[in-house]
């Protein structure tokens, strides 16, 4: 070995040192936690509130934690609180909502995959006019086709259905789905593709052996898209489904609005959370999936 | 000797670009051809329309005496091996083998039998429960050539499959690929800008540029022979010395030297033409030292720059106003500034017309 080894070293070495409250630190953290608590402090407010009494909501310490918990408001937003004539709480619209939100996603989801698939490997005459058509979509007010889709819905038959809400649904997810897997399929590599028919796999068998389980990504993130999009929508659901199909949003809406009797503060949070619960979780599982997703699809052929 | 592929007046092209122009290509049973030229010169793009994956815009392919045109990659009795392996990343070394075969729907037994005796002949038995992700890139392009193999088919295409490898490998992976050839005697077709990967694989060369095939032979003809200026200029490293001159009764004459041309053999003429030429030598054909002697011809340089490899050292310096480059050994000691008597014969040297720059 050569002796690499030299005389003692003067003047800086090693790792620069870093003050920890230096302007710079104060600053960022400063203004990080400073817009943490703006956002954090609704939804804390609203969590004490719902565990509060109504006597001492009128007490007035909005901030201060509950002096006496009771779940008596979620159980009531949940199954007693009153929409109009009927008072069966959220659970109704809850159910509704995931009758509504499990097929569209399913299906949007599908449909969409493929689409990007056959766009972005099978390129056909005419792929690009008709991706441009299908973006095209993604920029059209929703309100301008309100009125045509109840038309077009009721000649069909499916006017006030929770299958005419679950149509509505697949079909406006289907420009910025196709979109979001026609570039995530572009972006795999096309050796991949080439071999795969090289080894005699046809059309599906590419897209359901080679394709999808590369993308546990893209589906991850497609699954969060088009979860709080639908769960969240109040939209259609207001304007194509009966009040029995209402969807959760919209049960929430006829709950907190109810003109008649009290304003019941603590009830009205809780229903809020409650409709709040589904796509706060979908963010938390599948957050973790999401970054297990791009762990397992990081490795390219 | 019967062909195993053959190419008949292939066009290619995409929109108002042609990328292959009226090619024809024989490949016997059992050759390796090696499609060599530097990027988009058409080699990757003929491969790729013998595998069928794209669609010729005219002409005819023929693989084992079967008109395959229209027929899909799967059905053309090809494997193919490619640049980035493309292995499957979900499935298992053994997923990745037998995914052909499955689609296929050969009997689990048949599959079994394959996939066992590729891994034997490519040594990656240990790694058939892996995934690729745990593989190391001389593996997986093990693998990939595995993926061709137990497909049992004619013709192997490799589409430059070691340019993803560290050099170390690649010369261990060239060898490889060799001995397989040797062992199996199929028909393989090999897709590279490497010259080095060209000359030691390859029974026949095939230098394409701009879609069409310049020269096709063998190693030592392409070495040798070259057919024009570029085919010249593009095998070899260091690249041939280039010297602009005229010839005039059996002499060629560069200002004030004149080099006889006794001993080269020239093409169809037969005999010299005159005119404007210009006048090819590989650096390690230049001589140095007692050797300069037995030369015919001789000339005084020089020493401008030298480039020590190790094995070699090069030399650079200048002959009648061209940049000049010669190959001595390794062990020779030359220094900057030095004079250097230099020898070569022109029998070794390669003529090319001035205008055409075709090989006279």
């Amino acid at each position: 070995m050569i002796d690499t080894t030299s005389a003692p070293l003067t003047g800086p070495q090693g790792p620069k040192p870093r003050k920890p409250f230096s302007r710079r630190n104060i600053f960022l953290y400063g203004t990080l936690i400073t817009i943490a608590l703006f956002y954090a402090l609704p939804l804390y407010v609203m969590f004490v509130t719902s565990l509060k009494g109504m006597p001492e909501i009128r007490l007035g310490n909005v901030f201060s934690p509950p002096l006496e918990v009771t779940f008596q408001p979620w159980v009531k937003a949940w199954s007693e609180a009153c929409t109009g004539l009927t008072c069966n709480g959220l659970s109704t619209g809850f159910w509704n909502s995931v009758q509504i939100t499990i097929p569209s996603v399913i299906l949007s989801i599908i449909i969409a995959s493929v689409n990007g698939y056959a766009l972005s490997n099978w390129k056909f005459k005419g792929a690009d006019a008709f991706f441009t058509i299908l973006i095209f979509g993604a920029f059209i007010p929703y309100q301008v086709m309100l009125y045509p889709i109840v038309i077009m819905l009721r000649e069909v038959g499916l006017y006030g259905s929770l299958g005419g809400l679950v149509l509505v649904h697949t079909v406006f997810g289907m420009p910025i789905l196709t979109l979001l897997f026609r570039n995530y399929f572009t972006s795999l590599p096309e050796e991949l593709f080439k071999a795969a028919r090289v080894d005699g796999a046809g059309f599906w068998a590419i897209y359901a052996k080679v394709m999808v389980p590369m993308s546990l990504p893209i589906f991850t993130v497609a699954v969060i898209l088009q979860v709080t999009g639908i769960w969240n929508d109040f939209l259609f659901g207001v304007v194509y489904t009966s009040p029995d199909n209402y969807p959760m949003t919209v049960s929430l809406n006829n709950i907190v609005n109810s003109t008649q009797g009290v304003k019941e503060y603590n009830v009205n949070m809780a229903a809020t959370i409650l409709t709040g619960l589904v796509p706060l979780s979908i963010y938390f599982v599948s957050g973790r999936l999401f970054v297990r997703g791009i762990a397992a699809g990081a490795v390219k052929g | 000797m019967q062909n195993s592929v053959e190419i008949k007046n292939l066009d290619l092209q995409f929109g108002a670009v042609k990328v292959l122009q009226n090619l024809n290509l024989e490949i016997g049973k059992g050759e390796f051809l090696v499609l060599l030229g530097s990027s988009g010169c058409g080699k990757s793009t003929l491969l790729n329309c013998i595998a069928g994956l794209l669609d010729v815009s005219g002409g005819q392919i023929h693989i084992n005496d079967r008109n395959v045109t229209w027929a899909e990659p799967s059905d053309r009795g090809i494997g193919m091996v490619f640049q980035s392996y493309a292995l499957y990343p979900q499935m298992t070394v053994e997923g990745n083998l037998s995914f052909g075969l499955k689609n296929a729907k050969l009997p689990k037994p048949e599959i079994a039998k394959r996939i066992k005796h590729a891994s034997e002949v490519l040594q990656i038995e240990p790694l058939l429960k892996r995934k690729p992700a745990a593989l190391s890139g001389g593996q997986r392009q093990r693998v990939a050539i595995g993926r061709a193999l137990v497909r049992d088919v004619d013709v192997f295409l490799f589409d430059e499959p070691l340019s993803n490898l560290d050099a170390k490998l690649r010369a261990d992976l060239r060898v490889e690929i060799k001995r397989l050839h040797h062992k199996l005697q199929n028909t393989m077709i090999y897709v590279t800008h490497d010259q080095i990967e060209a000359m030691t694989l390859a029974d026949r060369i095939a230098i394409m540029r701009g879609g069409q095939i310049m020269q096709l032979g063998s190693p030592d003809e392409i070495y040798g022979q070259p057919i024009n200026k570029y085919v010249a200029d593009f095998i070899g490293s260091p690249s041939m010395n280039f010297l602009e001159g005229n010839i005039k009764n059996g002499t060629f004459e560069m200002g004030e030297l004149s080099i006889p041309l006794d001993g080269y053999e020239f093409g169809d003429t037969g005999a010299a033409t005159e005119g404007a030429a210009t006048m090819g030598i590989r650096p390690e054909h230049v001589v140095t030292g007692e050797l300069v002697e037995s030369t015919p011809f001789q000339v005084d340089v020089e020493v401008n720059l030298i480039e020590p490899t190790g094995s070699d050292t090069l030399v650079d310096c200048e002959v009648a106003g061209h940049h000049f480059r010669v190959r001595m050994d390794g062990q020779s000691r030359v220094s900057v500034g030095e004079k250097l008597r230099l020898g070569f014969a022109p029998a070794r040297a390669s003529l090319f017309d001035a205008k055409t720059e075709l090989r006279l």
